[in-house]
Formats: C-alpha cells, sequence, structure tokens
C-alpha cells in the first residue's frame, strides 16, 4: 500500500472531484479488515475537501461507505476536529490546560479575545478568524502553546509575539471561499454547547 | 552512570533517517528475532524483562502479549497506542518525531512476537510532524525489505498503517481506542471480554503505548536481565519523565525507573524560580493525584507511587510554586474531564459537570459551605461508578486537591462559616 492510502490529507492538495473522492475513500478501504473502519479518515478527507462537515458532505460519505447517515452524525459530532458548522480560515487553538494555565495562557487568551472581538468556541462575522481553547497539545515544556489550524505549534508564546502575530494575521487572512456572511448580531458559534 | 536507551538516537538529530538508524544499530534487534526467535522466545524475554506498559496503567507487557491465543483462527492485530493527551505528557510525541523507526522496530518484534499482520498506529491529529517522520519511516522500512511482504527474506509479512484521531482523549483507553478504530464513537466496552481475546474486529489484539513498544528493540539487543537491573525489581527499565509547570528547566528526560521525585524536580529540573517556594507537584499527569512539597521523597515507580494514593500515570509531571491557585488548577483539571468524558456514563457525564460547576464558583468567590459538602459527596458518588477510569481520574485529582489544599477552597468561601457558628453556641453575631 502506497503512501497516499495512509494519509491522503497529506498528499491530497487540489480538490477532488466526485469520482476521485468516492476512489480515494475505497483506496483508504483497502487498508482495513472492515469497511467502517474507514469513516474517520473519510471524514477527515470529507472535511479537507469540503472546509467542514456540512449534512451533504456526511450523506456523500455514508454513500460511499454504504452507512446510514445517522451513524455518520453520531461519528461526526462525537470528535472535537470534526467540524459540523462552517469554521475560519484560521483556526486559533491555544491550550489552557494546567501547564499552559500556569505559564500565564489565561492573559493570552484574554489578548486573542480582545483584539478579534470574539469569545472562545465562536467564528468572527467576516470568517477570517474562529478561536478555540484546546486541551493539551503535548508540548508542555514549551508553554504556553498555539496552533493555528493544522500547522507546527508557536512555543513559548509571548504576549508580545501574540500581538505582532494577530497583527499580521489579521493583514493576510482571507474569508474562507463561499462565506456567506451571517446578520451582524448573530454570535457564530463553532458547536452548540 | 545511566546511559540513555529510549533517547540515545534523538540527540544525533536526524535519526528518522533510515541510514542513521541501522548506523547506530537499528534493526539489529528485528533481524536477530526473524534469524533466532520462535514468537514464544520473543514472549519469553519481554516477560522475564519485567517491561511494564508505559500508557499509565503499567500491565506487564509480556503477559499481556501471552494473552493472545496461539491456535486462533482469526487474525491478530497490534495496535499502537499514539494518542497521547494526559495533560502534562510529551514524551511519545518526542519519540516519534525524533526516532520513528525505534517504533516501528518495536512494533515489528512485538507483532512478530503475537502473529500479528496488520498493525495500526492510533494517532493523535494534532501531531503532524509525528505523521509526517512516520509516513516516511514506513515507506523507508518497507523499500529495504524490513516491513511488508517475506521481510528480509524469513516469509513473515507485516503492514503498518496510521489511523488519526479526531480530538478524543478517550481514545487513549485502549477499548475505546478499538472503538474509534472501527469507526464509531469512541466510547469504552465493557471488560471482559479483553482485547486480547475480542479487541479490533472482534479478533485477539494488542494495545501497547509508544514508549512500550520503544523499549523493545534494547530488550532484544541487550537482554532481558539488563533490563531488569534498571530501577527497581518491581517496575525496571529506562524511563522518559515529561517535566513542566512552574520550573527552570522543564522538558523531557530519560532516567530508570523508581528516581526520587524530589530530585527529579529539584536537581534535573532546577527547581522553582528564584525566591518561589514548591507547593505540589502532580506526578503522573493531571489524572494522577498530586502531592504537596513535603511529600515527594517518593520514588517514581508504579507501586511506590500508587502506595502513597497518588500514580507513576504517564510520567508527565506538573509543578506548582506558591504562586499557584489549587483551586484554578483543580478547576482546570476538571474543566477538562467534563469535557473529555464521552457521555455513556452518567456518574461521569453528569457528576463531572456539576463539580466543574461547584468548582467555577470557588473560582469566582462565590461558592458556600454547601458547594464544599457538595464536593465530597461527589467524590464518593463517581469513583468506581463507570465503564472506564476517566471519571476516577478526575475525582483522584479534586480529592488530592481538597485533601492536602482544603485551607485555599474555604478561603474561596462567601458566606459566614456555620462550623464556626456552632462552636460560639449557634451566636451567629460572633461569626
Amino acid at each position: 500500500m502506497n503512501r497516499e492510502h495512509q494519509n491522503t490529507e497529506c498528499t491530497n492538495k487540489e480538490l477532488l472531484d466526485k469520482d476521485q473522492f468516492k476512489h480515494e475513500i475505497e483506496e483508504i478501504c483497502r487498508i482495513y479488515p472492515m469497511r467502517r473502519s474507514a469513516l474517520m479518515p473519510a471524514l477527515h478527507l470529507a472535511q479537507q475537501q469540503y472546509g467542514y462537515l456540512s449534512v451533504q458532505a456526511m450523506h456523500e460519505v455514508a454513500n460511499i461507505l454504504e452507512l446510514p447517515p445517522v451513524q455518520v452524525y453520531e461519528v461526526a459530532s462525537f470528535y472535537s476536529l470534526y467540524h459540523t458548522r462552517p469554521i475560519g480560515t484560521c483556526h486559533l487553538q491555544l491550550c489552557t490546560n494546567v501547564s499552559c494555565m500556569l505559564a500565564n495562557a489565561e492573559m493570552l487568551m484574554g489578548v486573542i479575545k480582545q483584539t478579534l472581538a470574539i469569545e472562545q468556541e465562536q467564528t468572527t462575522h467576516d470568517g477570517r478568524f474562529t478561536l478555540s481553547a484546546v486541551e493539551c497539545l503535548g508540548a508542555c515544556d514549551k508553554a504556553p502553546v498555539l496552533q493555528i489550524n493544522n500547522e507546527p505549534y508557536i512555543e513559548h508564546l509571548t504576549e508580545l509575539q501574540l500581538r505582532k502575530l494577530l497583527a499580521q494575521l489579521i493583514e493576510q487572512t482571507s474569508p474562507p471561499a463561499e462565506w456567506h456572511q451571517p446578520e451582524t448580531d448573530k454570535v457564530i458559534k463553532v458547536r452548540n454547547v | 552512570m545511566f546511559e540513555p536507551v529510549l533517547l540515545k538516537n534523538a540527540t544525533l538529530g536526524n535519526a528518522w533517517l533510515l541510514d542513521v538508524y541501522q548506523a547506530n544499530g537499528g534493526y539489529d534487534a528485528w533481524r536477530q528475532v526473524l534469524r533466532s526467535y520462535k514468537p514464544s522466545d520473543v514472549i519469553g524475554q519481554v516477560k522475564a524483562s519485567n517491561l511494564r506498559g508505559r500508557g499509565g496503567a503499567g500491565f506487564p507487557t509480556g503477559l499481556k502479549w501471552s494473552f493472545i491465543p496461539v491456535d486462533s483462527p482469526s487474525k491478530r492485530y497490534l495496535c499502537c497506542n499514539a494518542d497521547e493527551g494526559e495533560p502534562g505528557t510529551f514524551k511519545d510525541k518526542f519519540l516519534m518525531e525524533q526516532d520513528p523507526h525505534q517504533l516501528l522496530e518495536g512494533m515489528a518484534i512485538a507483532a512478530y512476537a503475537v502473529g500479528a499482520h496488520k498493525a495500526y498506529i492510533y494517532l493523535r491529529y494534532e501531531f503532524s510532524l509525528a505523521l509526517e517522520r512516520l509516513l516516511q519511516a514506513i515507506d523507508s522500512a518497507k523499500s529495504n525489505g524490513l516491513l511488508g511482504n517475506n521481510i528480509l527474506g524469513s516469509g513473515f509479512e507485516l503492514e503498518i498503517y496510521i489511523h488519526r484521531n479526531a480530538g478524543a482523549y478517550i481514545c487513549g483507553e485502549e477499548t475505546a481506542l478499538l472503538q474509534s478504530l472501527e469507526g464509531y464513537r469512541g466510547e469504552p466496552r465493557l471488560k471482559p471480554p479483553f482485547p486480547a481475546i475480542k479487541g479490533y474486529c472482534a479478533s485477539p489484539t494488542v494495545v501497547n503505548n509508544v514508549e512500550t513498544l520503544a523499549c523493545i528493540p534494547s530488550i532484544i539487543t541487550k537482554g532481558a536481565e539488563w533490563f531488569a537491573a534498571i530501577g527497581p525489581e518491581k517496575s525496571p527499565g529506562p524511563k522518559l519523565y515529561c517535566l513542566s509547570g512552574q520550573i527552570k528547566k522543564p522538558g523531557l528526560y530519560e532516567l530508570p525507573m523508581g528516581i526520587p521525585l524530589r530530585e527529579l524536580v529539584e536537581h534535573y529540573g532546577g527547581g522553582c524560580q528564584d525566591g518561589r517556594q514548591l507547593k505540589a507537584v502532580i506526578p503522573g499527569g493531571v489524572s494522577a493525584p498530586m502531592l504537596p512539597a513535603d511529600q515527594i521523597d517518593i520514588a517514581m515507580d508504579f507501586d511506590n507511587l500508587a502506595a502513597a494514593g497518588s500514580m507513576l500515570g504517564s510520567a508527565g509531571v506538573i509543578v506548582m510554586d506558591d504562586t499557584a491557585s489549587i483551586v484554578e488548577v483543580v478547576k482546570r483539571t476538571m474543566e477538562f474531564f467534563s469535557h473529555e468524558s464521552c457521555g455513556k456514563c452518567s456518574p461521569c457525564r453528569e457528576g463531572t459537570l456539576w463539580a466543574v460547576k461547584i468548582l467555577r464558583r470557588f473560582a469566582d468567590g462565590t461558592a458556600t459551605y454547601d458547594d464544599l459538602a457538595q464536593l465530597h459527596t461527589l467524590c464518593t458518588d463517581i469513583a468506581g461508578n463507570s465503564f472506564c477510569a476517566l471519571a476516577d481520574g478526575a475525582i483522584m485529582a479534586l480529592s488530592a486537591g481538597l485533601k492536602h489544599f482544603e485551607s485555599e477552597f474555604t478561603e474561596r468561601i462567601n458566606e459566614p462559616n456555620p462550623h464556626a457558628t456552632l462552636k460560639l453556641g449557634g451566636d451567629s453575631e460572633h461569626d
């Protein structure tokens, strides 16, 4: 089995058409003795493809894997890194667990909230930024730690660095393609909690 | 003088390359096993080494492997638990990033021992560098005949695949991991049957932690007696300790199992920042009950820490100095467990949420004496009443905080002390 079948996300940079998408998932199925095992990697692929797991995207996965759609929803809603609602282009994930908390992560969280004018688990109206407080990222000796999307961590983050980083991101980040700006007074939550 | 075992290649800086790994003795153990070991010999060696699982539970690894039925007609599987997520822990990520072949070699030997031809690395999604290095390592091991079909001409076959989690701490629990690998919500299964009998796809399956598997090649090349002679007799071997929190030199340290916690914190970690006093230490990730500063003269191994009412867990050592608020630490820990509860068992799902709500009142300074009593009640009502150990971990963190630092909780109570009133004969004016 070649590298692509082990991890479609790393190698697959272009968007796939429906047939290619189905083909990719069929290839993923081959590494497992049961088709259902391919559900999680298929959802990762769908999320990469569509930006988030829309009902339509989940139905497409359900069709290919011959599963009732509800079984796909229940898996998608269980894991915190599957987004069943649109999220921002730039997803800021600040670790706030104990080691990062002891290294002042709460203050950094305040800086991000204030700069972007959103709360945790919310997205800015222009769809550019989503802010999450995340659980331990496994780099506690380099606390506090921030991850943007799935990029390498930003470690030993200081307030000054964070302010610079945010200014830079605000300048460079565009909204996701097909972002529909909601009514101005509406809070855009990542999920209902 | 202790020579690093698990991290011996990590300092080379490019040990993830097959050539570098092999130039430093890599895959010698795998060659040796294929040349002259029967599967039962490998299990015998690992049993004799007294290696105990490094994921947290400390179960003897050789014994776990020996539970796999040798005459089972169904396929067998090996899963590497690489879903490192216990707050305070960062050892497996480092091993996979810096020395992925050591893990693959350990997995190959383990798969051979239990007769598995497919193995999965259940990897935490956020670890993108580890993913990249592992994929590259699998590729190069395969193209050099060390994995795949007819490995080194032995006729043995093994494919190693990577399965990525999507953000769920509970999937580090081995039966939840298997549910997740099968494409379900990561909810733990009732044991028995144990994974060795009915694991992945209802087939015999071994689930081992990254660090556990990384110990295997050295046990083969240097011998079980060598391994068993490092550290305490009942839980020997080299051990990775993760030091973080309010300490001068946080980092990953490899030392013998059983090193005194005080030595780890003060000598290796350099102690607290100048002018600060040590308050408490969490010895094994947030599930492990914290120890106050005067109780850290204790050996870091499974048995000694258990006897002291804490646990070695993942050896994620979090240090707190006198500026840390125990209420805040306990609250944040409980928020973590509440968020990560899979929701299957109500004592855990509801109990951790209640505890969070109460602890937030302590943090806000709006708690009452009833809240304090309720916290104590929750400790006894939640513990031992769920399928898996997640809620027990949550409760251990809470009860240790209450046991050693109850005054920090009472300081946050915003009402007159009813007990003080009682002592004064019910005269509330004197309160």
